[in-house]
């Protein structure tokens, strides 16, 4: 299996060595083309303002889209989650987005680099054992439509791992981590 | 819950990496930087080609300049202390900012020690030019290098020959023994764990751009060419005729650095680059890489 990793910016380079891991073809995606070449896509953490601008000049907004109605499963970590969501506040007003999620991503929701942390995260879907799970300068997952499957909440409520049909958002970043779990929780969608 | 983590701290810079950090000095240009795709923003009082022009100490932005450059962007903002100006980096930490770059570019306040980052809770980038001064970074608490390079200059040589030093060093050391690794890290006079993770990685065990006078999308193409992980433009868009072109231009050409067709195209037409010096015509004393150790 070939999975996508949208190389625009950010780590995606810890996601192909986790996926290289766990037996995984993997495939940068920069341009449109790269696209045909994949089953599965996932789209990093970074900045999602650069990769958002980034996704709108290569013109990879709507083939992403289109192979996602086609039921191409799509993964976002952090940047990747608020590009996902449909609708994003606290960031820019133009900001591109892909839209495809009925959740409303809260940019930066904890505040500033300093406020990034690690804690432990009991996710369901991957087992009983705890993900250890890296925040970083994260943003949160809120008003998730009827479709939309909660994965994980912090001790607090706030969602930060979500669920619809083939397409999975996490505010966090497992490809920082040596856990397997969720990336092969992805590739079983 | 634990905050300001090790893991946290290098994270971030991880999520920088495949981007452009850009020089501002007014919150109207942070948003014109992120408007042009800029991963962050370095939060300036006068862009390096500037302190060179004007010359005299550099000190620290005014943080009221900081704070404002912070609630312009959404982004990540960076601001540069003074080497071995602690002081300066606690005022820049207590802001609420997101990384502090311990910078030659700013007169050093103290000759012989650098930062102690390990007692700070936000993260920091440090110069290099060479494995060793980037591995005695790292041991003091860095968690992202970027090779010095010339600043203020718009002559990427120097930031091609630190590029160069630090990946042909890397390579010299995977090709070691056990035995020669001790050697090496006296030779590199630099802590032998890390010469010991530098060699079984065979890459440094931290984020590193590339830094000092890129000034064409080219430029940033090279660097990423030579193995940097981004790159960081004072001077060089600010200085130019057209800088949202310049910068959207340059941020392209960093994510499709291998490719030649699309360089080409975000190259064109980008109006005047900065004026840019050669090196030999700088005095030894201003030259800006030699200030660290």
């Amino acid at each position: 299996m070939t999975v996508g990793v949208l190389a625009l910016q950010g780590d995606f380079r810890e996601h192909a060595v986790m996926l290289h891991r766990i037996g995984a073809e993997v495939c940068e995606v920069r341009l449109p083309r790269h696209l045909a070449q994949v089953e599965r896509l996932i789209i990093p953490g970074g900045e999602s303002t650069t990769i958002g601008k980034l996704l709108a000049i290569y013109r990879l907004i709507e083939p992403i889209r289109e192979r996602v109605a086609q039921g191409m499963p799509l993964w976002g970590t952090c940047a990747g989650a608020i590009l996902l969501s449909r609708r994003i506040t606290d960031g820019r007003d133009e900001q591109p987005t892909l839209g495809l999620m009925d959740l409303t991503a809260r940019r930066n929701a904890f505040g500033s680099q300093l406020d990034s942390f690690e804690a432990d995260l009991m996710i369901d879907a991957i087992g009983e054992a705890p993900h250890h799970a890296v925040f970083i300068r994260a943003p949160i997952l809120e008003q998730p439509g009827p479709k939309v499957q909660v994965l994980a909440r912090l001790a607090d409520g706030a969602i930060v791992a979500a669920q619809q049909a083939h397409l999975l958002a996490t505010c966090f970043h497992p490809e920082l981590t040596r856990d397997e779990r969720v990336h092969r929780y992805f590739l079983e969608l | 819950m634990e905050k300001s983590t090790w893991t946290t701290k290098a994270g971030l810079a991880q999520m920088l990496k495949g981007g452009v950090i850009m020089d501002v000095v007014t919150a109207e240009q942070a948003k014109i930087a992120e408007e042009a795709g800029a991963v962050a923003v370095m939060a300036l009082e006068r862009v390096p080609a500037d302190i060179r022009a004007q010359g005299g100490v550099a000190r620290m932005s005014d943080p009221e300049l900081i704070v404002r450059i912070k609630e312009s962007v959404t982004i990540p903002v960076m601001a540069k202390a003074r080497i071995g100006h602690f002081v300066e980096a606690q005022i820049i930490e207590s802001l609420g900012i997101d990384y502090i770059d311990e910078s030659e570019v700013l007169t050093p306040a103290d000759e012989e020690h650098h930062i102690n980052k390990h007692n700070f809770k936000i993260p920091f980038v440090c110069g290099c030019r060479n494995l060793g001064e980037a591995l005695r970074r790292i041991a003091e608490g860095a968690a992202m290098l970027r090779t010095k390079g010339e600043a203020g200059t718009g002559n990427v040589v120097e930031a091609v020959r630190h590029a160069r030093t630090v990946n042909g060093e890397i390579r010299r050391l995977q090709n070691m023994n056990a035995d020669e690794l001790f050697s090496a890290a006296k030779n590199l006079q630099a802590p032998y764990e890390l010469v010991r993770q530098v060699a079984e990685l065979g890459r440094l065990p931290v984020v590193n751009f590339a830094a000092g006078g890129i000034a064409t999308p080219a430029d940033a193409a090279l660097m990423m060419q030579l193995g940097v992980d981004g790159v960081f433009v004072g001077s060089g868009i600010f200085k130019s005729g057209d800088p949202a072109r310049r910068a959207r231009a340059i941020v392209e050409a960093t994510t499709h650095y291998n490719d030649p067709e699309i360089i080409a195209e975000v190259s064109k037409g980008l109006g005047e680059a900065m004026v840019g010096i050669n090196i030999g015509d700088i005095p030894h004393e201003q030259l800006m890489a030699g200030r660290g150790w």
